[in-house]
């Protein structure tokens, strides 16, 4: 379906933890951490989220001109998806 | 599984902090982002409805159960965790994983092989036209309530996590408006990335929001765990009745479930499972859009392994949340106002005054209060009622600093969210086939069906609305709602059997065995109560009470039997004597005449059969593991 899912998904999970990982870096050491029992949460998950959002990425990059708008190789036992168009 | 998430009246008090808002600002802007993208990909009906048929099985897959994992779920199994234990799994495993084998190996290729764009249009494929309308026109209904649910859901919990206080009073805005301001925005939004995207933006979204939760939960758990001492430290504070699923099931009275399991075995891994995951459209619509009959059949299969492993993602939390050794209601309170707390979580002025009075809660759960007089509910015996559906907000408020307390949010606004979405495709799905198409316009281009599919969608939207405000004006209401709604699916799984697998079935036999099928799920509550309920009334005996089930969950499973039993027999009775279908009218329909897939092209382990014995097996070991 023209676009794939990996890059939305990366972009998010890239932002999303690159911002926890800079809040926790620049709040380590913080008295907020006592809740997590002092381990530096935003620094720690915010890096792993930002490694699965780049793994995201890297998959879409190197899958980028093979996912596209060509439809799907049908094995024998199928036939085509049905595709109404106007007029047939 | 009901939720009454009005009881949350009493819940923390959380002041959160511009990365909190950040990170829930990005989701929103992806989700709406996302739908933008999608729009110039959307030319025709299929690519709306059916996301062109072109979706890989593992995006398909991860669909399939985000469409079932909406918040409401996640809270209830949550609180399911804090009140039954770890044999609230069983919901995941014997309650799912069988019948997701069942549908990718031997449904889906009715479903998808037999060119159906739903499941009520199968129906009227393999039955006829009234037994497609009876279930299109019933599908329809329940899930334009399921979204206003999930909409209601949305918003009182917004409300009494005081979300938006902060910005309401920055903004000088009366705080009763939060309610309203929460249904406009998730209808604003939802609509917004449907209407553009269609199924695949629900799709893609449900996706999303399937990482979300993890990642959202997974932190949750390890901060969890490290504070009660890892499993072995549940098990010592909880006791066994709490970490094994399957012990005492001998009896009702001797487990937390209060059911048998040969009921536990039958009801729910039987037929309220296989009735769910092999029939319902809400989620068989995510296989459908896969881009191959071979994908189709996998998704299911590979939407099992991530679905066995969401207990220690969603029930966990709960047993967590009750075997915390330090707080009651009373430390609940201390703790609010304790300055490690005083960032993110600012005490309830209504907790912290009546605090002397009101009795300890269990671990993080505390005592259930009447939402109006502020009064502590109690049992028939006296005894304090533990409000269960705050287990997951007070995980979040308790262990979540700021920072990740807004991926935590984000993650749950994703779950509401995606069970709207998912509610409203198959909304417009089967409202723009199956009855407009059928009944009100047949005949018009694809275009005029495509438009038709985007005003379905703000129809739905809408409804959804007035669903919402509906379900918050009525007292019991949504209780009331899924009863009704459980005897309308009870007795589906009998109907599609018989039609996919015995080819003398009747549409004449199936129709009123379907019929006479709810109607005995109506009648079989009407004669029953549990011996939880506060007395007759919504939760049975309404006619008569003739039997006690020791639970609520035995007197579901129960129900859900016998609809199936009058049904089966009714349908086979009635089909004996009316006339069958022409054996070439049914093939592709029915298991005996229709071709298998052929698999021959394929190395043992990409065929589907491979992937459902290596599922099964993960079963066996993990209910071995926590037997």
């Amino acid at each position: 379906m023209g676009l794939d899912i990996r890059w939305p998904l990366g972009l998010l999970f890239f932002v999303t933890g690159g911002m926890m990982a800079v809040y926790g870096a620049v709040t380590h050491g913080s008295a907020i951490y006592e809740k997590s029992l002092s381990v530096d949460i935003n620094l720690i998950w915010g890096l792993v989220l930002l490694a699965f959002g780049s793994f995201m990425l890297l998959l879409a990059w190197n899958a980028r001109g093979r996912i596209s708008d060509v439809p799907p190789v049908l094995t024998s036992s199928e036939e085509p998806p049905p595709r109404r168009t106007h007029g047939h | 599984m009901t939720l009454t998430l009005s009881t949350l009246a009493m819940g923390l008090t959380t002041n959160l902090t511009i990365i909190d808002w950040l990170i829930m600002l990005v989701y929103f802007a992806f989700v709406l982002g996302t739908g933008f993208v999608l729009k110039r990909y959307m030319r025709t009906s299929t690519d709306f409805f059916l996301a062109g048929r072109r979706l890989p099985a593992w995006v398909c897959g991860l669909a399939f159960i985000s469409a079932n994992l909406g918040a409401q779920e996640v809270i209830g199994m949550g609180a399911s965790g804090a009140k039954y234990g770890i044999a609230t799994s069983q919901f995941y495993w014997i309650g799912a994983i069988p019948a997701m084998v069942f549908v990718g190996l031997f449904m889906m290729p009715f479903y998808y092989g037999s060119k159906a764009r739903s499941v009520p249009e199968y129906l009227k494929l393999r039955y006829d036209e009234k037994t497609r309308a009876w279930n299109a026109g019933s599908f329809a209904v329940m899930t334009v309530f399921s979204s206003g649910i999930s909409m209601y859901a949305m918003a009182i919990l917004i409300q009494s996590l005081h979300v938006f206080d902060g910005l309401f009073l920055h903004l000088g805005l009366p705080l009763g408006w939060i309610f309203h301001f929460s249904v406009f925005l998730s209808a604003v939004v939802v609509l917004g990335y449907i209407s553009l995207g269609g199924l695949t933006s629900a799709i893609y979204n449900e996706v999303l929001q399937f990482f979300l939760i993890v990642a959202g939960f997974l932190p949750l758990v390890w901060i969890g765990l490290k504070n009660v001492g890892g499993w072995h430290g549940i098990q010592r504070t909880l006791g066994p009745a709490y970490t094994h699923s399957w012990r005492g099931l001998a009896h009702a009275n001797t487990n937390p479930l209060g059911t048998e399991w040969y009921a536990l075995v039958f009801g729910l891994g039987f037929v309220l499972s296989f009735g769910y995951w092999c029939t319902d459209f809400l989620v068989i619509q995510s296989a459908m859009a896969a881009e191959s009959q071979l994908a189709a059949r996998r998704v299911p299969l590979i939407a099992a392994i991530p679905k066995m492993f969401f207990p220690f993602l969603v029930i966990l939390p709960g047993l967590i949340a009750i075997s915390i050794p330090v707080v009651g209601q009373h430390s609940l309170a201390q703790l609010q106002t304790a300055p490690v707390h005083a960032q993110n979580v600012a005490p309830s002025t209504a907790v912290v005054s009546d605090a002397s009075s009101i009795p300890e809660g269990k671990g993080l759960i505390p005592v259930e209060l009447d939402p109006l007089s502020g009064r502590v509910l109690r049992d028939n015996k006296g005894q304090p009622l533990l409000n269960y559906d705050l287990a997951i907000p007070n995980m979040l408020l308790h262990f979540f600093p700021t920072g990740i307390l807004g991926l935590g949010l984000t993650a749950l606004l994703a779950s509401f969210m995606s069970g709207m979405a998912g509610n409203v495709t198959a909304f417009n799905t089967v409202w723009t086939y199956d009855i407009y198409q059928s009944y009100i316009h047949k005949g018009a281009s694809d275009e005029h069906y495509l438009w038709m599919g985007r005003m379905a969608t703000i129809g739905g939207i809408v409804l959804s609305i007035a669903a919402a405000y509906f379900v918050s004006s009525f007292n019991n209401i949504m209780d009331a709602l899924q009863l009704v709604f459980s005897f309308v699916n009870a007795p589906l799984l009998a109907t599609f059997l018989l039609g996919m697998f015995w080819k003398r079935t009747t549409g004449h036999g199936a129709f009123w065995g379907l019929m006479t099928g709810t109607f005995a799920a109506a009648v079989h509550t009407g004669l029953t109560l549990p011996a939880d309920a506060p007395g007759v009334g919504i939760h049975g005996g309404w006619i008569a009470v003739l039997h006690v089930y020791p639970s609520t969950m035995a007197q579901n499973f129960w129900t859900a039997i016998w609809a199936f039993g009058v049904c089966i027999v009714l349908t086979i009775g009635l089909s004996l004597l009316t006339k069958p279908r022409k054996e070439e009218e049914l093939v592709g329909l029915v298991y005996s005449l229709t071709p298998k897939p052929a698999e021959g092209h394929l190395l043992w382990y990409q065929k589907p059969m491979t992937l459902a014995i290596a599922v099964l097996a993960m079963l066996v070991v993990l209910n071995l593991v926590f037997l």
